[in-house]
């Protein structure tokens, strides 16, 4: 199967980028050095294609009572020009996906946009599709991946940045929000939301216009590999490697994320987490940072000090902000007091690490 | 893009390189190679008296982004270790044929030597 390009692809190349197939799409992982780029979004900016990302529009009478089905959290609350954070179960709780989900502003094509990861778009428009068709929904379900580029402005400088290139008054949103307006003289949906920490925005746009957009924003190209190490430093998770239906299948509450899961609403896997929510799950992810010299990666094994097992090393890095190795690991209920010392087998060699709390940095 | 290959050097296919001088020799990783990897964060090394046998890794390199085992390009016992390295890896980024070396040996077989690329085969392969 060849790999879907971003409408930005030809201009990353041409600017020296190196390219990683990342959920189906070739996406640049790398402009300049991955602690160039990290420190860039940590200290000023830093801008990032993430066209790669899904754009679903779920539109009709019964659009909220679709998305209220298929997603965990509350969209009952969400008004125009809101968003959230939320996740996508399966009948027994597990996570097919983790999105956001805005509400859109009103005048704009469609009631609720939200967005999937990278290579799930065609999936989670056919589960929307099919659901509504079971339950008899008035609802349209509108797969816009391709119609938008999407670009992520994140850093502490951002908004300065963007206030020069928009119509929208930007100190009117507050985070986790959504209007309408332009960037550098482009329609665009501009959303106070990220993944990385910091301030900043995500911006969509007609996927024929984006570079416009990315050619307007003055400051340092970021490649999925600073993404990387920025929303590790955060604890963010990362569908597909952090949870995954088959190979790592998790609940919200398992994975940390339980605060998007409201069991007042009838959700697909209501009633197997509301099991977990009052037993507790027997696992939770939990952040490790190491004492001794060496990196955790995915797929590293967790043990006590006397080896016995405990889980698996999600994520792992050296955390470019902190100078420390740091990992997110499934680690039974008994051991995730912060402050517990296990071991992260690097190579053969048990190395001391403590668990600690996430995010592994203050923002 | 173009990397520095220095001329007096002998190269490993696997990018390692080698400098001599009587009887020892200086190994580290190319200027190709710390490219390929970015940001070297962590570096894993014998200690001095290690034998170290031609064509077998001997260490681990790591990068943000990757781990990459590095490998002997002659054999022989290790004399000298480059400690900054523990405490700044990023040498090996900014002079990978300089401050950036990796070990000291006393070469076991000079004739290993022939067995390496000329800088100019190298060129050709990282080209």
């Amino acid at each position: 199967m060849s790999l879907r390009s971003s409408p930005l692809g030809d201009s990353h190349a041409e600017s020296g980028a190196r390219f990683t197939d990342f959920g189906g799409w070739e996406m640049p992982v790398e402009f300049d050095s991955i602690r160039t780029e990290h420190a860039a979004v940590r200290e000023s900016a830093g801008k990032f294609d993430v066209s790669h990302m899904g754009e679903i529009v779920v539109s009709g009478p019964d659009a909220t009572r679709l998305m209220q089905r298929l997603t965990t959290n509350d969209v009952v609350p969400l008004d125009p020009g809101e968003a959230h954070y939320s996740a996508i179960t399966r009948e027994d709780g597990v996570m097919l996906d983790d999105t956001v989900v805005y509400c859109l502003p009103e005048d704009t094509d469609g009631d609720y946009l939200f967005i999937p990861n990278a290579g799930h778009d065609e999936q989670m428009a056919d589960r929307w599709r099919d659901h509504a068709t079971q339950w008899d929904l008035d609802a349209t379900v509108d797969n816009r991946t391709t119609e938008y580029g999407l670009v992520a402005l994140q850093g502490p400088d951002a908004p300065d940045l963007l206030a020069g290139e928009t119509d929208l008054a930007l100190s009117a949103l507050g985070r986790f929000e959504i209007a309408d307006g332009t960037v550098a003289g482009v329609d665009a949906l501009v959303a106070t939301t990220g993944y990385t920490g910091e301030a900043g925005y995500e911006l969509l746009c007609p996927w024929d216009d984006i570079e416009t957009v990315w050619d307007a924003l003055d400051c340092q190209p970021c490649g999925l590999g600073a993404r990387d190490t920025l929303r590790l430093e955060m604890g963010f998770l990362l569908s597909g490697q952090d949870f995954h239906p088959e190979t790592e299948p998790r609940n919200p509450y398992e994975a940390g994320i339980d605060f998007v899961v409201d069991l007042d609403t009838e959700f697909v896997g209501r009633d197997v987490l509301e099991g977990v929510d009052v037993e507790g799950p027997e696992e939770e992810l939990v952040g490790l940072s190491l004492i001794d010299r060496g990196i955790p990666r995915a797929d590293y094994e967790v043990t006590t000090p006397d080896g016995e097992h405990l889980g698996t090393v999600t994520s792992g890095t050296m955390s470019p902000t902190l100078g420390e190795p740091i990992a997110l690991a499934y680690i039974p209920t008994d051991y995730t007091e912060h402050g517990t010392k296990v071991r992260v087998v690097v190579r053969d060699e048990p190395k001391k690490a403590r668990i600690r709390a996430t995010p592994f940095l203050d923002r | 893009m173009s990397f520095d290959v220095p001329d007096d050097l002998r190269y490993l296919d696997s990018h390692e390189w080698v400098r001599q001088a009587d009887g020892s020799a200086t190994i580290g990783i190319s200027d190709f190679a710390q490219d390929e990897l970015g940001d070297v964060v962590f570096v894993e090394l014998p200690s001095e008296g290690d034998d170290l046998t031609a064509g077998e890794d001997f260490g681990v390199v790591e990068s943000i982004k990757a781990v990459s085992d590095i490998y002997a390009p002659v054999s022989g016992t290790v004399t000298a270790v480059n400690d900054d390295l523990l405490d700044q890896p990023e040498l090996l980024n900014e002079d990978p044929y300089g401050d950036g070396w990796l070990l000291e040996l006393e070469l076991t077989d000079e004739s290993d030597l022939d067995d390496l690329l000329s800088p100019d085969e190298y060129r050709d392969q990282i080209e």
